[in-house]
């Protein structure tokens, strides 16, 4: 399979804080990769970095063999790594139709406006929007917002998608859909990293799992193994707990 | 000798010059509004200066607080009605509000006071320091003097009074603000009114030492642009030291392309400044 | 469609009788109005579409005025130098954008204000080259005060139908929808592919051409220009209230707003001369005041429109 991202040693510094520390981790063309951490573990630092919105303080982010550290987030866009942001980001009067086909403009490299127009329409069909095609973007409600996200990162025509925490705020039902849509766009061949610091969430759709925790990656490996991992559980829960956790089991 | 006679003369208008832009830091940074009539307050709060001189043979030096209340009151009354309901709209609403607000008091000081040039001539004139071979202008120093304290005074209210800190807390998050039981809408008109306070002081302060007319506001209001991108928006520190470096800048700059220039020169800056690094020498966010 | 074409209809009409029938007077005025008219478009286009409050309107128009003012006194023919000016404009935009158009909100506002003060300075200090304060002679075109009127006023109606035509050729384009997407949310723009920095330039340097024109054929227009004229703050500011009477951000809002705007000018300035910026800045001050509220009216209806609707609303 082939290697679609890599991350070389990358760090990350906010004038004294290491957001991100020395972090290496290569993901391969199709799979769905969760990235979790406590809050604050740079989960979000992570995907800006490869995004481009951040410049790496050290080290080197490949994509398709070609270096994009610190490229412009719009060139990135259009290398083919689309994401999501984790406080929505609509163009708030523009109709979900008009921000759907502005991504399929730009990043998704489309020509023309009516064609642009044409994808928007099969992506809202896909992500379940053609109802509120029509509408603004400010009138949605949160689900309608992620999904609209969702459909817009699509439009881009990306390679590697990265999901930030796209299932915050909703409901079990909303999160059943949202992980439905994720696999079904995983099966089209889209390499789907998705972010977020709910383990049940994750342990369902993911097959491999990154821990990133205080900046720096602590395991990285097959989802059950990784939930099973010492470090992780005391990342998460303390090493309180992990003690007892360890303890009940012997 | 020449070099340091320079540097003095800018050095002795560098409080007054902070005191100009002051007031416009504190509207800018709490309010976030470019507060045009800023200019035009300071030639008015010069006005009443020079009649008070006139009429009343009042010290304008001593004048200068009682010409802020004026502009206080009168800075209180605009906010409430004409600023308060667009606070929050985009920049450009903002701006030509006050602009507007300007392009009125101008014309108005322009209707009543014509547009001569007056100037305080106070008597005896105060006349000069000397150290060594280096004159000191006895009424620069006192408007520098007085110019400073008044930014005390300001920073002062700002950082032990518990009106301060609410503008303070304002500024930094108004919803929290709110929620804490600050009147939001009362700290913006005063933190407005203090802004205009400042203006009109040091207008009277100006008009010791230069002439003024309804035609220099502009030129007020350009030193307090460029003092506040020089010095770092939203700081006393970053106003003082930005009224002493443009002291000094249009002190030298005069010396180099002459006095009619000084404006230029420091837009000139102002551009480049903007260009290249925004948050001003200091770049500090916040206020203290 | 039919509306616009028969809209369009009228306004060709009524530039025919003016110059079948029309005094000096009437044409003069007719001609500011297209000149302001062109001024509110092209700001529309970097303050309306990009949502980039501009304040450079004044350095554009005089910067267009000198260069096609000293073109013509080298003995450029006059339309060359017209459009040359424009040219330069834009090339001094472009730079002048990627230097400034990376700020936002208040200082590219005040930035862009600033230029117009510089370049009025250099203007005024560069005697050898402009004459500085004593002002510039453009060459006389020849023929009657009434003939010349004429020939002013097509020229100035040409530039202002041009530049709605630009303007809507931009809405459709895709400028259009990147510079709109900067409007409603830069970073989210980049996020989708927008190459933002070229986006904002090239609107900056349309505007300023369009811009630019307008100030040289003001220069032909009135023979004699000085820097304190022609780099004035209110050629920055009067566009602007044009737009926010007519509409932000629309095709047409500009446009009325400037026959709206110098209608206005024209009552008061008829009234009262000394008093006549202190109307003007009430003016202002009330259409803030009033204009619908919040973010959507920036975009969209403008003064007028919303006072139409007032009146038609009370008649039901």
């Amino acid at each position: 399979m082939r290697e679609l991202l890599t991350l070389e040693r990358v760090s990350r510094r906010f004038s004294g804080l290491l957001a991100l520390e020395d972090v290496s981790v290569s993901l391969r063309q199709g799979e769905i990769v969760g990235l979790i951490g406590p809050n604050g573990a740079g989960k979000t630092t992570f995907v800006n970095v490869v995004s481009g919105v951040l410049k790496p303080t050290s080290g080197s982010v490949t994509f398709l063999g070609r270096a994009i550290g610190g490229l412009r987030p719009d060139l990135v866009a259009r290398a083919g790594i689309a994401r999501t942001f984790q406080i929505v980001q609509p163009f708030p009067l523009m109709t979900v139709r008009e921000n759907v086909a502005a991504a399929a403009l730009f990043a998704g490299g489309v020509p023309t406006r009516e064609e642009a127009g044409r994808e928007a329409d099969a992506h809202l069909a896909f992500c379940g929007l053609t109802r509120e095609a029509e509408t603004p973007a400010a009138s949605l409600t949160l689900a309608g917002r992620k999904r609209l996200e969702l459909a817009k990162s699509l439009a881009s025509r990306p390679k590697l998608l990265l999901l930030d925490e796209v299932n915050a705020g909703l409901n079990a039902a909303e999160i059943d859909d949202a992980l439905r849509l994720i696999s079904e766009i995983a099966g089209r061949g889209i390499t789907v990293l998705l972010i977020e610091h709910l383990m049940k969430v994750v342990s369902r759709s993911c097959s491999r799992l990154l821990v990133l925790h205080q900046g720096r990656l602590i395991a990285d490996g097959a989802t059950a193994n990784v939930m099973q991992d010492q470090q992780v559980i005391e990342a998460y829960l303390g090493q309180r707990y992990a003690r007892l956790q360890k303890e009940s089991e012997t | 000798m020449l070099w340091v006679q320079v540097l003095v003369n800018g050095l002795a208008l560098g409080g007054l010059y902070a005191c100009i832009a002051a007031g416009f830091s504190l509207v800018w940074g709490v309010l976030n509004i470019i507060n045009i009539l800023h200019g035009s307050l300071i030639v008015l709060g010069g006005y009443l200066a020079f009649f008070a001189h006139q009429s009343l043979g009042v010290n304008p030096f001593l004048f200068a607080p009682v010409a802020g209340a004026i502009t206080f009151l009168l800075g209180y009354l605009v906010q409430r009605v004409a600023i308060n309901p667009v606070m929050g709209r985009p920049v450009l609403m903002t701006l030509v509000l006050t602009f507007g607000l300007n392009l009125f008091l101008d014309n108005a000081m322009l209707a009543g006071f014509k547009a001569d040039y007056r100037k305080i001539n106070l008597v005896p004139p105060l006349g000069v320091f000397e150290i060594g071979d280096i004159i000191v202008p006895i009424d620069r120093v006192y408007a520098t003097a007085v110019g400073l304290l008044l930014v005390l005074a300001l920073a002062a209210l700002l950082r032990f009074t518990q009106l301060g800190r609410a503008i303070v807390a304002v500024r930094m998050d108004r919803d929290a603000a709110a929620l804490m039981g600050i009147d939001v809408r009362r700290t913006y008109a005063i933190a407005f009114a203090l802004g205009t306070f400042m203006a009109g002081s040091a207008g009277a302060l100006l008009a010791a030492i230069f002439p003024i007319s309804p035609v220099s506001s502009g030129g007020y209001l350009g030193k307090a642009f460029v003092i506040c991108v020089l010095g770092g928006l939203g700081s006393i520190p970053g106003v003082v030291v930005g009224g002493f470096a443009l002291g000094v800048i249009e002190s030298y700059g005069a010396m180099f392309i002459g006095p009619e220039h000084a404006l230029t020169l420091s837009f000139l800056l102002l551009l480049v400044l903007l260009v290249v690094r925004p948050t001003g020498l200091l770049g500090r966010r916040g206020f203290s | 469609m039919l509306v616009r074409i028969g809209i369009g209809l009228a306004f060709v009409t009524a530039a025919a009788a003016l110059l079948a029938f029309g005094d000096n007077y009437v044409l003069r005025l007719a001609t500011t109005v297209a000149m302001y008219a062109t001024l509110a478009v092209a700001w529309n286009i970097v303050g309306g579409f990009s949502g980039y409050p501009s304040f450079a309107t004044a350095a554009f128009f005089g910067l267009g005025a000198y260069a096609g003012g000293l073109a013509s006194v080298a003995g450029a023919p006059i339309v060359g130098a017209w459009i040359g000016a424009g040219l330069i404009t834009a090339v001094f935009a472009t730079l002048l954008g990627f230097a400034i158009l990376h700020l936002r909100g208040h200082y590219f506002a005040i930035g862009s204000l600033v230029v117009a003060d510089v370049l009025r300075e250099v203007t005024n200090s560069w005697v050898s080259l402009t004459g500085g304060g004593m002002g510039l002679n453009v060459p006389l075109l020849g023929g009657s005060t009434g003939t010349q009127a004429k020939i002013f006023f097509v020229a100035m109606a040409l530039v202002a139908v041009v530049a709605v035509l630009v303007s809507l050729w931009i809405d459709r384009s895709r400028l259009g929808v990147a510079l709109r997407c900067i409007e409603q949310n830069e970073d989210a723009a980049q996020v989708i592919g927008v190459d933002t920095r070229r986006a904002k330039v090239a609107g900056f340097a349309v505007s300023s051409l369009l811009t630019g024109i307008a100030g040289a054929i003001y220069a032909s227009w009135v023979s004699y220009i000085d820097p304190s004229d022609v780099f004035d703050i209110s050629l920055s500011v009067k566009p602007i209230i044009m737009a926010l009477l007519g509409g932000v951000g629309t095709l047409a809002g500009p446009v009325i707003g400037a026959f709206a705007f110098l209608g206005l000018e024209e009552l008061i300035w008829r009234n009262s001369l000394e008093f006549h910026a202190g109307f003007l800045g009430i003016l202002v001050v009330l259409l803030v005041l009033f204009l619908p509220g919040g973010l959507g009216a920036l975009r969209g209806k403008g003064a007028v429109s919303w006072i139409l609707g007032r009146f038609g609303r009370s008649r039901k």
